[in-house]
């Protein structure tokens, strides 16, 4: 066998000559694992004869390899399953060490692990995912204890506070998806104006878009934007840094070098996001309203003047308040599950993949739900 | 075009028998950025022969390895697998080719998402249309044959140690009969016992199926045992190839001190008392 690739294939073939007192089975051509399938069919059909031995000649096949070799094996097994006795005889030494080799090798093995049942399995994921649920319910709280912890003790003694990572996040978290923001921000404030204006014409109010938009970007869509964005952009950053470290080992180094993890890895994050956070929903709110007033001079021949003047009649402050309140909160929400699911990564590549994702994705997903329930809570309290 | 070469491969043969070099590097030369790595290589891997290729730090045994294999595309040089140019072929010749090697990657590289059985299938399944059954049995006898249990077969690699994983890995590797296959450091990060036992594998299967092996190692106790020639890279080519006692006579400062340092001597010493 030199160089698969080199050689002639001849057609395998296996002739049958019972006429003795021992059954011949030779086996000619090529028993390589490109004529695997025909070779199947011929030791299939071999039917065993009034013999109870049999000898399987080798001498005149021209090439074998472990998939031929595990043929004349299974041919023998076959002989063997009838009470028949098979001997070998081989045309060379190498022949005789591969059939050797495999026939040794005969071990059966499962190809997949075995499957249970699908009730079973159900009852069995219903059970992780609880256990799953409470495990992590849990490791969040001691986990957000932990930060509380550290957090108060940084307070009371500022020296502790890591400054140069601090404004490092900030720098990276805040200024630098100002762009994407802003961008964002405008064209979202002009896109309501835009259609707005089509509703507000049918009753000749087309001033009041300045109402709608200036309301409608301070109090929801500008905080909402920016924590999508930054949930997306910085959410998922925090999980894939801190979720890297932990698996080449670098915060058990920290922790053995008696340096508390979540003091510099996390801390810094959940700071820097909780001050920028509202700097950038103010600046996403400020776009948002010149990208409106900018739409409505444009299209509807609304002034800025105009568009400021009865932007003034309206009590906007409380608007403008509520957002940034909220930003607030939200940026606790997505910087504590980006570290968090950054921490619970575990040593493999695919868990990191899934953390980050699901950093995101939780993020997204409460700073909705919390959003949510400020709207009933401010509503109440007539705000 | 086959004919031609076996009537070419014939020729060799009769001409030379040490001419038989399944793997033929001339003249590689790799540079990343202004850093050269190999400069003027030349290396031959002789049929049927374990060969050792050892070399310190970022010399670019690694690289050579992904040049002959076709993962880095050298500057320029003629890299010849069984008498073909690596860098004439078509992409039809190439998938061909690769049918008749087999790599063992670093810790294996087994697919993750795949059992070690379905790991072993998966070039069975690129490039042969076979029954299911004789598919399973082949998964079956190549992890026998590569030392792992039974049991080994439906298990994840992520539930695998690391010598299971190198085992399994070099299962696949050996899944379509490769005559020649490349080993990664196969046994680095092994506890001693194992390392020893995938040598002796090593040996066993070179003997069996005829492979000609290109290893790269830092084992000592594998160059003693296994190889049967060394190459050294040192100074961006191969400064030398030959048998260990060629190697511990050579007069090298690197060689010297690789093969006469304090680990090398426990090896020999070793050898010695297994001999």
């Amino acid at each position: 066998m030199s160089g698969v690739g080199q050689e002639t294939i001849e057609e395998p073939g296996l002739e049958i000559d019972g006429h003795g007192d021992v059954l011949r089975l030779v086996a000619r051509g090529s028993w390589l694992i490109e004529t695997a399938s025909r070779l199947e069919d011929i030791v299939a059909r071999v039917q065993p004869m009034a013999q109870n031995r049999a000898e399987i000649d080798l001498c005149q096949v021209a090439a074998l390899d472990t998939v031929g070799a595990w043929l004349v094996h299974r041919l023998q097994l076959q002989l063997d399953a009838v009470q028949v006795k098979t001997v070998f005889r081989f045309g060379n030494d190498k022949q005789k060490r591969i059939v050797e080799h495999i026939c040794k090798s005969d071990a059966y093995c499962d190809v997949e692990p075995p499957r249970e049942s699908a009730l079973l399995k159900l009852v069995e994921d219903v059970g992780i995912a609880t256990v799953t649920i409470i495990v992590n319910f849990g490791a969040l709280l001691s986990f957000l204890g932990n930060v509380f912890g550290r957090l108060s003790r940084s307070i009371l003694d500022p020296r502790r506070i890591r400054l140069t990572p601090l404004v490092y996040q900030m720098e990276v978290v805040g200024l630098r998806s100002m762009p994407i923001v802003g961008l964002i921000s405008f064209l979202i404030g002009a896109v309501i104006v835009n259609q707005g204006a089509v509703q507000l014409r049918q009753f000749g109010a087309e001033i009041l878009v300045a109402d709608l938009v200036s309301i409608g970007v301070l109090r929801e869509l500008g905080v909402l934007l920016t924590s999508v964005i930054v949930a997306g952009r910085s959410g998922s950053a925090f999980a894939a840094q801190i979720g890297s470290m932990v698996m080449r080992e670098e915060v058990d180094a920290m922790k053995a070098l008696g340096i508390n993890p979540i003091d510099v890895l996390v801390l810094p994050r959940i700071v820097a996001l909780a001050l920028v956070l509202p700097l950038l929903t103010f600046f996403s709110d400020v776009m948002g309203l010149i990208g409106g007033a900018l739409m409505a001079w444009f299209t509807l021949d609304i002034t800025p003047s105009q568009f400021l003047n009865r932007m003034s009649d309206l009590s906007l402050l409380n608007e403008l308040y509520i957002g940034l309140i909220k930003s607030f909160f939200f940026a606790g929400v997505i910087s504590v599950s980006g570290c968090f699911q950054g921490l619970s990564v575990h040593g493999t590549a695919e868990s990191l993949g899934r953390n980050t994702t699901a950093a995101v994705v939780e993020s997204i997903f409460l700073v909705i739900v919390l959003d949510a329930f400020f709207a009933m809570f401010f509503t109440t309290i007539g705000w | 075009m086959v004919q031609d070469m076996i009537i070419k491969d014939q020729a060799e043969k009769a001409q030379d028998h040490a001419d038989d070099c399944v793997v033929k590097v001339r003249g590689l030369h790799n540079q990343f950025g202004s850093l050269v790595v190999h400069h003027d290589l030349d290396l031959d891997v002789r049929r049927g022969d374990i060969l050792g290729v050892v070399g310190g730090s970022g010399t670019g045994k690694s690289v050579l390895l992904q040049s002959i294999i076709g993962l880095h595309k050298p500057n320029a040089g003629k890299i010849e697998v069984a008498g073909r140019d690596q860098a004439l072929l078509s992409d039809e010749d190439k998938k061909a080719a690769r049918r008749e090697w087999g790599v063992l990657f670093q810790e294996g590289a087994l697919f993750s998402s795949l059992t070690v059985a379905q790991n072993v299938q998966v070039p069975l399944r690129e490039y042969f249309d076979l029954s299911p059954r004789l598919m399973n049995e082949i998964a079956a006898y190549k992890i026998a044959m590569v030392g792992l249990p039974a049991h080994a077969g439906p298990k994840y690699p992520s539930e695998l140690s690391g010598g299971m994983k190198r085992r399994a890995g070099l299962a696949r590797a050996l899944a379509l009969d490769p005559d020649l296959v490349f080993l990664d450091e196969p046994t680095a990060g092994l506890d001693p016992i194992g390392a020893a036992a995938f040598d002796q594998m090593i040996l066993e299967l070179r003997d069996t199926l005829g492979l000609t092996v290109f290893l790269i190692t830092h084992d000592m106790d594998t160059l003693f045992t296994s190889c049967d020639r060394i190459a050294v890279l040192a100074e961006r080519k191969v400064i030398i190839t030959g048998t260990i006692e060629e190697l511990l006579a050579f007069d090298h400062p690197w060689v010297r001190e690789y093969f006469h340092g304090p680990r090398s001597r426990a090896a020999q010493k070793a050898r010695r008392r297994v001999e």
